[in-house]
């Protein structure tokens, strides 16, 4: 082995961590400043939520009295999840580091586990907001959750596999399966699902201050300095992580499908300009639309669910 | 002479525009009863010490036409006690653990003789309207924590909100027992900010005082600074020009019009329309300006004196229509969103009867299909005979929310009226009576509800008693009772709905 061929696959992987991590908080000023902007208000500076970030670090660490490691633990499980799927995930590339263990179904799963941590965290402390936040992001989550596995199904079925690499390269090397009702209907619902697992309009309000009405932010009230730091950097990740593998489904397009520096760079910038594009579109849909009462929310999840079976029973029929 | 009873008699037969009923505190829960159920409204019930004996007044109005009976009842200084209406009138109940905890007058058989305004770690016994009350003693700092009353059973849990809030709110701590997502009990805990208001008010000069009224609630400034001038009008025997009249009322709207807007907007933004919030915030700036252009203060202080009124300017018609094209185009905007009506529909109601029973005022009351306004039932400026109270009877947050928005609507049509009348824009009668000593009162429909104040004037216009109600002491009970299966995220939405002052209510 040589040391490119050692150095190149660290390379990609780092890219994509950092093209995930910062580009994620961008893409959350970028959607904040459209929607003031379609609101009539100046709204802050796109870079805003890298400038939070940066300031909560330079924070003194403050934590719960009664908290235990549950609570310090979680937002760097929260990070890590999200690093190890952004470098093994084809997001600039098809031909990202350890590709083969990409699965989508594992991806989800390991994405879940920094959601439990959350979760476990938030009861860790012991407040009643925490312990309701919790409880309302695991009733989402267990309904989202079955409706995601699915709408992967009716994606793999085509394909034969779930490994992601391949389900992105096989967009590219057949696009009438892009085109194909199984997995236009999947995609429907995953992007549902990404709304609900984001804390987007309308299943939760990520601009709110009313705690009762929370759901994901009454999980990290107890978060604060560099702990919040990483808790914000780890949830814009799965945010824009999420809508990276949702826009490289539906247009591959542009991903780097060759080993190369430069088929990197422009996979890098395509990435960008397709996640942008997505996040426009879900902060001007966020601009007229309201939140749902929090026991419709079942009801739209529920039509996630049935669009994601709908599109296997469309995949196993439509050969 | 002749007894109570008589004199009671012929009180509910011919309804005089204003009678003082001086009886014993025998008399008093009989001849209560029979004025409730003659339609009289217990509006206020306040205590004033005098050289001998503490007097206890009780008003009871009704209207239209504007009827006020006053029910005059001494009680001992040594251990002042009076027998509890709280049996016959929920309302009379909170007026009486008010006096209880202020004056120290114990209401005898009150089902719940326990402190209503001064918290757990106030020094006992001692109570701080008493002219003879002294220093304040230091606060407790062992008093015992507040007996929540605890919901048994299985899966219930507490949710503790306050008195410190995220929002630019004031201070009101909110205990919820939720099962599941249901709230099954709230209690909210207020006087987090009592500020001694009525206290303040003894001693002063009336005509000074005015700029106090003013602030007894930042966004009612007129609401309050009217009922109090109407109030010293009457003791002092002011003749208030019908011109005087026209431009305070012209004061009253635009205060109903800047407070409505904001609400509509925040009701929205509590469901996540932010859209329709920065539409409403963009027109309630313009209505803050229009504000300082009329009386040179964006939130309208300045604008009523004792005796009339004086502006700086009247709106132009051609911005009041403006502001209607941008009011409605702004209420379409929330009709149209399917899930900001959805979130509105049937939530946290409040019917008819609980709402009588409680004796709920203002925009609540309407919304609950109580048609009470104080501007139709105790006018006092000839209003165009078309003007109705806005009224809506499924008492949910939809009903409050569109209660606002055809008030607002009113408000600009009366507007238009008043502006189209011609006069100078400064009308105060001379205070020729100011030596002269008496009481009065005045109820005016603020943004919120209805009004109402008493006051005590001695000689020299100095101000011996003014007893504040604003309508939110009244209605802020039934906001728990309005919350009965609703879920716990539709509760900030709820409480925007209501949208009941601290300020007034703590006083």
């Amino acid at each position: 082995m040589t040391g490119g061929q050692v150095l190149a696959p660290i390379l990609v992987a780092g890219a994509q961590i950092v093209i995930v991590g910062v580009g994620g908080l961008l893409l959350l000023g970028l959607m904040r400043k459209l929607r003031s902007r379609l609101e009539g208000r100046v709204g802050p500076p796109i870079h805003q939520p890298l400038l939070n970030v940066r300031k909560l670090f330079r924070k003194q660490r403050v934590r719960p009295e009664e908290s235990s490691w549950v609570f310090s633990a979680a937002p760097v499980v929260l990070v890590a999840t999200a690093v190890v799927v952004a470098a093994i995930s084809p997001l600039a590339t098809t031909r990202p580091p350890l590709g083969r263990s990409a699965d989508f179904f594992a991806i989800v799963f390991v994405l879940l586990l920094g959601s439990a941590a959350l979760a476990l965290a938030a009861l860790d402390t012991g407040t009643p907001f925490g312990g309701m936040g919790s409880s309302r992001a695991m009733t989402i989550g267990a309904i989202a959750e079955p409706a995601l596995l699915v709408a992967i199904l009716a994606m793999s079925i085509p394909a034969h596999t779930s490994n992601l690499p391949v389900l992105v390269r096989l967009g590219l090397t057949h696009p009438q399966m892009i085109a194909s009702p199984g997995r236009i209907l999947a995609l429907g619902s995953f992007a549902i699902i990404i709304l609900a697992e984001s804390g987007r309009l309308p299943v939760d309000n990520p601009s709110t201050h009313l705690e009762l009405t929370m759901i994901h932010e009454a999980m990290v009230l107890e978060y604060a300095g560099p702990d919040l730091a990483l808790v914000a950097t780890g949830e814009a990740m799965r945010f824009s992580l999420l809508l990276g593998l949702l826009v490289n489904l539906l247009a591959p397009w542009g991903i780097a499908d060759r080993p190369g520096a430069v088929a990197l760079v422009i996979g890098i910038a395509m990435l960008a300009v397709k996640v942008a594009l997505a996040g426009v579109c879900i902060a001007i849909f966020e601009v007229f639309t309201a939140k749902l009462r929090l026991f419709r929310v079942p009801e739209l999840l529920a039509g996630g669910f049935v669009l994601a079976v709908l599109g296997t029973v469309t995949a196993l029929v439509v050969r | 002479m002749t007894t109570v009873g008589e004199q009671l008699e012929l009180l509910v037969a011919t309804r005089p525009s204003r009678a003082t009923l001086r009886l014993p505190a025998t008399d008093l829960v009989a001849t209560a009863s029979t004025l409730l159920a003659a339609g009289y409204r217990l509006a206020l019930i306040a205590a004033v010490e005098t050289p001998g004996p503490i007097r206890i007044e009780y008003l009871f109005t009704d209207g239209p036409p504007d009827q006020r009976i006053e029910l005059e009842v001494e009680v001992d200084r040594g251990s002042p006690r009076i027998p509890s209406l709280a049996r016959v009138s929920f309302p009379a109940g909170r007026f009486e653990r008010e006096m209880r905890d202020l004056f120290g007058i114990e209401p005898i058989g009150h089902p719940q003789p326990r402190p209503l305004v001064l918290h757990q770690h106030w020094a006992p016994g001692w109570h701080p309207m008493r002219s003879d009350a002294g220093p304040q003693p230091p606060m407790l700092s062992d008093a015992a924590p507040y007996p929540f009353v605890r919901v048994e059973g299985s899966g219930v849990y507490e949710i503790p909100v306050g008195p410190v809030h995220a929002g630019l709110i004031e201070p009101g701590h909110f205990r919820f027992s939720v099962v599941g997502e249901t709230i099954v009990k709230m209690k909210a805990r207020l006087w987090f900010v009592h500020k001694g208001i009525e206290r303040l008010f003894e001693g002063r000069d009336a005509t000074a005082a005015v700029a106090l009224a003013e602030k007894i609630s930042g966004d009612t400034a007129v609401g309050h600074c009217l009922a109090y001038a109407q109030a010293v009008e009457e003791a002092l025997a002011i003749e208030v020009t019908p011109r005087g009249n026209e431009l305070r009322a012209v004061l009253l709207e635009l205060e109903r019009l800047y407070n409505h807007v904001a609400d509509v907007g925040a009701l929205c933004n509590d469901a996540g329309f932010g859209l329709a919030n920065a539409h409403a915030l963009t027109l309630r700036e313009q209505l803050l300006r229009l504000n300082e252009s009329v009386t040179g203060h964006r939130l309208l202080r300045g604008g009523v004196t004792l005796g009339g009124a004086s502006l700086v300017s009247l709106p132009q018609p051609d911005q009041l229509r403006e502001v209607g094209d941008h009011v409605r185009r702004l209420t379409d905007l929330a009709r149209s969103n399917t899930i900001v009506m959805d979130r509105f529909t049937g939530t946290a109601t409040l019917s008819a009867e609980q709402a009588m029973e409680i004796g709920v005022l203002g925009v609540v009351a309407r919304a609950s299909g109580l048609c009470f306004d104080a501007r139709s039932a105790h006018p006092f400026v000839d209003s165009p005979v078309t003007f109705r109270p806005a009224c809506r009877d499924t008492g949910d947050v939809l009903a409050r929310f569109l209660v606002r928005c055809d008030e607002v609507a009113a408000s600009l049509d009366l507007l238009s009226d008043y502006v189209a009348r011609t006069g100078p824009l400064t009308d105060v009668s001379v205070d020729r009576g100011l030596t002269s000593a008496g009481h009065g009162s005045g109820i005016v429909e603020g943004w919120r509800g209805t009004i109402v104040h008493r006051v005590e004037v001695g000689p020299g216009g100095m101000l011996e008693r003014v007893k504040v109600v604003d309508p939110s002491f009244l209605t802020w009970p039934a906001l728990p009772v309005a919350l009965a299966d609703t879920i716990v995220p539709d509760f900030p939405l709820a409480n925007k709905s209501f949208n009941l002052s601290y300020a007034g209510n703590d006083l």
